[in-house]
C-alpha cells in the first residue's frame, strides 16, 4: 500500500489535518511536541487505500531529539508527502519544505492555519508560491476542515518538483528568503492590548503570580468537578446497583464464586472499597472513585493545552528544572504523568539529550503519581484529615528536587539549554476539547479496567493458594522493622506492579494508622511504575537505562520510607 | 546613525537589535536559524529570567524562549 507522510514544523496543526485526511481522531495540543510518536491511518487516493502516517514536528531534516529523527526516519518511506506549512510563519516553514521537495519525492503543500493567517493580515499569492515550488499548495484549515477537500483532490498530481533542485545550506536559506519576498505581504499591526496581557504571562515578575494562580485553579477545578461527579452522578448510580448485587450476592450462596465475583461481606453488607469482589470493588473502584477525577484532569489538561500556556509554563520553570539537570520543557512529561505515567513517559521525547530524558523519566517514576493513584490516595486518606494528603505530596515533591538535584551530578552527559517556541495563545475549540477528553478516558477506561479485573482476580487466586501469607512473611522484616507497617502491605505493593490504583485501596483491610497509611501510600508512588510505565520505560530508556533507573527507585524508597518511619512513628 | 555590536544577552528587556551574525557551530546555526532567528531579523527582547534564567525574544511577531548560553552567541547590531 502506498504511502503518504505529513511532514512539517512542530506545532503547525499536523494532527489536525491527520485526523481530518483519515477520520482517525488523534490529540492535538497548541504547543510544539504534542506528537513525538507516529500515528498511522488510512484514507483513499483516487478511489485506492492508501496509508497516512503522521509524523512528529521538526523545523529540519537534521534531528536534534528523538522525536525529529522518528521524521526523518519516516520520509524515507514516503511515497508522497504532504508538507503542513503554517502560513502565520510561512519564512520559517520553509526551510523544510526545500528540504523535503529536494528529496525529489511527490509531495503536496497544506498552507494550514489560513484562517489566522488572514486574522494578522498575512497574505500570501498562493498561485505564485505553488509556481516556484513546483508542487500543488492549497490553503487549509485543519480545525474547520476548510481546504481538505481541495487537498485530497490535488494530491493525485502531486509529483517531484521540477523547479527545486538540491543545493546546500546557504543556498536554501537565500532561496527561503527570496521565496517569501516574492509571495507575501504583511500588513503593519500595533500590539493590541491582547499582546500585552500575553506577554506579563512569560515575564518573571508577572508570569510567576499566574502561574501559581492558573495551578491553583486547575488543582481546584479537578477537584470541584471530581467530587461533583461522585457525589451527583456516581454514587446516586451505585446506590441504585447496590440492592442488585445484594440479589446477586444472595442467589450465589457463600462459595468460591462468590468470593470471586461479590468478595468479602461486612456485617451482611457490600463494602465497595475491602469486598474485593469483582462485581463489586471491581466495578466501584475504577467507574466511581477514579474515572470522576481522570475526566476532570484531562478536561482541565486539554484546555490548559490548547490555550497554548504550558510553553509559557515551561519558559517560567526553566531555571528551577535546569538544576534537576532538565531545562524547563521538561515540565511537560510531569503534567501528562500527573494523568498517567504512560503519555509522561513518551513525553520525555521532547528532551533533546539521554542524560535530560533519563532524569526526567526517573523523577517522573519516583515522584509523580498518575490520577487515578491520586484519587486512590484522597479516596483512602482524606478521610483521616487533608493534612495526612498533604503530608504525601510535600514527601513526594522534596524526593522529586532532592532526587533531581542528585542525578543532575552523578548521571554523565549533557544538559542543553532551553529553546523553545512559543505558540500564540488560541481559544480552546469546545468540540475539539471534548473529544480529546473523551479520547483519553476512553483510553483510561479501555486500559485500566481489565487490569482492574485481572488484579482482583489475582489477588483472590494468590490469596486461595496462600502465596500472599508467604510473601507477606518474607518480607516482614522490611516492612516492619524498617518502614513501620504491617508485613500484609507487601501484598499491595505486589499488586502495586500491576495496578497501583486498586493496590492503595488494598492497604485498606489492613487496619493501619493514618500514618502508616502516609507511608505505604507513599511507598506504593517511589517503589516502583506499574507495568504498562515500566514497558514503555524500558523502551525508551534501555535495558541499562530502566535497571540505573529501578535501582534509583528501589533506593529512594528504602531511604524515604526509612525516613518517614523515624519522623512519622519513630523507632 | 551609530550602531553598536553587543551579544544577545547584553539587551535589557525591550530592547531590540539586528542580528549580523552567530558565535557558534554550524548545528548550533542551524537550530536557531530554522526557529526563524537569522541573518537581518529585528529581535526584540521581551523579558531575561534572572537567576541564570532563559532569554524571550520576539522575531517576526513570534515569541521565542532561550538559554542564556544561546543568547550570547548571537551577535546583533544595536542603534545608539
Amino acid at each position: 500500500m502506498k504511502l503518504v507522510v505529513l511532514m512539517g514544523n512542530p506545532n503547525v496543526g499536523k494532527s489536525g489535518i491527520f485526523s481530518r485526511l483519515t477520520g482517525t481522531r488523534v490529540i492535538t495540543s497548541n504547543y510544539p511536541g504534542t506528537t513525538v510518536d507516529v500515528s498511522r491511518g488510512k484514507m483513499r487516493l483516487s478511489g485506492t487505500p492508501v496509508e497516512v502516517i503522521d509524523a512528529p514536528g521538526t523545523y529540519s531534516l537534521t534531528p536534534t531529539n528523538p522525536a525529529e529523527e522518528v521524521a526523518a526516519g519516516i520520509l524515507a518511506q514516503a511515497d508522497l508527502v504532504v508538507n503542513v506549512v503554517d502560513a502565520t510563519n510561512l519564512e520559517r516553514n520553509l526551510y523544510l519544505t526545500l528540504e523535503t521537495l529536494e528529496r525529489g519525492v511527490p509531495a503536496a503543500v497544506a498552507l494550514n492555519l489560513w484562517d489566522e493567517a488572514g486574522h494578522q493580515g498575512i497574505t500570501i499569492d498562493v498561485a505564485a508560491l505553488e509556481a516556484l515550488l513546483g508542487v500543488p499548495v492549497v490553503p487549509t484549515v485543519g480545525l474547520s476542515g476548510q481546504g481538505i477537500r481541495e487537498l485530497v483532490e490535488r494530491l493525485g498530481e502531486a509529483h517531484p518538483s521540477e523547479t527545486i533542485q538540491p543545493m546546500s545550506e546557504e543556498e536554501r536559506w537565500v532561496a527561503v528568503g527570496r521565496i517569501t519576498g516574492a509571495v507575501q505581504t504583511i500588513a503593519h499591526r500595533h500590539h493590541t492590548l491582547g499582546d500585552r496581557i500575553a506577554e506579563a504571562s512569560i515575564r518573571p515578575v508577572t508570569g510567576l503570580p499566574i502561574a501559581l494562580a492558573v495551578i491553583a485553579a486547575a488543582f481546584l477545578a479537578v477537584r470541584w468537578i471530581g467530587e461533583g461527579l461522585i457525589s451527583l452522578v456516581f454514587e446516586p448510580l451505585f446506590d441504585l446497583y447496590t440492592p442488585i448485587a445484594m440479589t446477586i450476592s444472595d442467589l450465589l450462596g457463600p462459595g468460591v464464586l462468590h468470593e470471586i465475583l461479590i468478595g468479602r461481606l461486612f456485617d451482611g453488607e457490600i463494602d465497595y472499597v475491602q469486598s474485593m469482589g469483582l462485581l463489586t470493588t471491581g466495578l466501584f473502584v475504577p467507574l466511581a472513585m477514579i474515572l470522576p477525577y481522570i475526566v476532570a484532569f484531562y478536561l482541565v489538561l486539554s484546555i490548559l493545552e490548547d490555550t497554548g500556556y504550558l510553553p509559557r509554563l515551561a519558559t517560567l520553570a526553566d531555571t528551577f528544572f535546569h538544576r534537576l539537570g532538565m531545562h524547563g520543557y521538561g515540565i511537560i512529561p510531569v503534567f501528562l504523568g500527573f494523568g498517567c505515567n504512560v503519555p509522561g513517559a513518551l513525553a520525555t521525547r521532547v528532551l533533546e539529550t539521554k542524560k535530560q530524558r533519563f532524569i526526567a523519566a526517573t523523577l517522573m517514576s519516583l515522584a509523580i503519581p498518575c490520577m487515578a493513584q491520586i484519587a486512590m490516595i484522597f479516596g483512602v486518606l482524606g478521610p483521616f484529615g487533608m493534612h495526612y494528603v498533604a503530608m504525601v505530596f510535600v514527601t513526594l515533591a522534596l524526593v522529586y528536587v532532592v532526587a533531581g538535584l542528585i542525578l543532575n551530578r552523578i548521571v554523565p552527559g549533557e544538559c542543553p539549554e532551553i529553546f523553545l517556541e512559543i505558540p500564540p495563545y488560541r481559544m480552546p475549540d469546545l468540540r475539539a476539547t471534548a473529544t480529546k477528553t473523551w479520547m483519553r478516558v476512553r483510553g483510561f477506561i479501555g486500559e485500566a479496567i481489565p487490569y482492574l479485573f485481572l488484579g482482583i482476580l489475582l489477588v483472590n487466586l494468590l490469596y486461595a493458594v496462600g502465596f500472599l501469607d508467604l510473601l507477606s512473611v518474607a518480607f516482614a522484616p522490611v516492612m516492619e522493622n524498617w518502614l513501620g507497617i504491617p508485613a500484609g502491605a507487601a501484598v499491595a505493593l505486589l499488586v502495586g506492579f500491576l495496578r497501583k490504583d486498586l493496590a492503595v485501596g488494598m492497604l485498606v483491610p489492613l487496619g493501619m494508622s493514618p500514618e502508616q497509611l502516609v507511608i505505604a501510600v507513599t511507598m506504593l508512588s517511589i517503589y516502583f511504575p506499574c507495568v504498562a510505565t515500566f514497558v514503555v520505560l524500558f523502551r525508551e530508556l534501555g535495558v541499562r537505562g530502566m535497571l540505573a533507573a529501578a535501582g534509583v527507585m528501589v533506593t529512594t524508597a528504602l531511604l524515604v520510607g526509612g525516613a518517614l518511619r523515624a519522623v512519622l512513628i519513630g523507632f | 546613525m551609530i550602531t553598536m555590536e553587543k551579544t544577545l544577552l547584553d539587551l535589557e528587556s525591550g530592547m531590540r537589535g539586528t542580528l549580523i551574525r552567530f558565535a557558534g557551530t554550524p548545528g548550533f546555526v542551524r537550530k536557531l536559524r530554522t526557529i526563524g532567528i537569522r541573518e537581518g531579523k529585528t529581535l526584540t527582547v521581551v523579558t531575561r529570567h534572572p537567576l541564570g534564567g532563559p532569554v524571550v525574544i520576539e522575531v517576526d511577531g513570534r515569541e521565542v524562549t532561550l538559554g542564556r548560553g544561546m543568547a550570547v552567541r548571537v551577535i546583533v547590531d544595536v542603534a545608539t
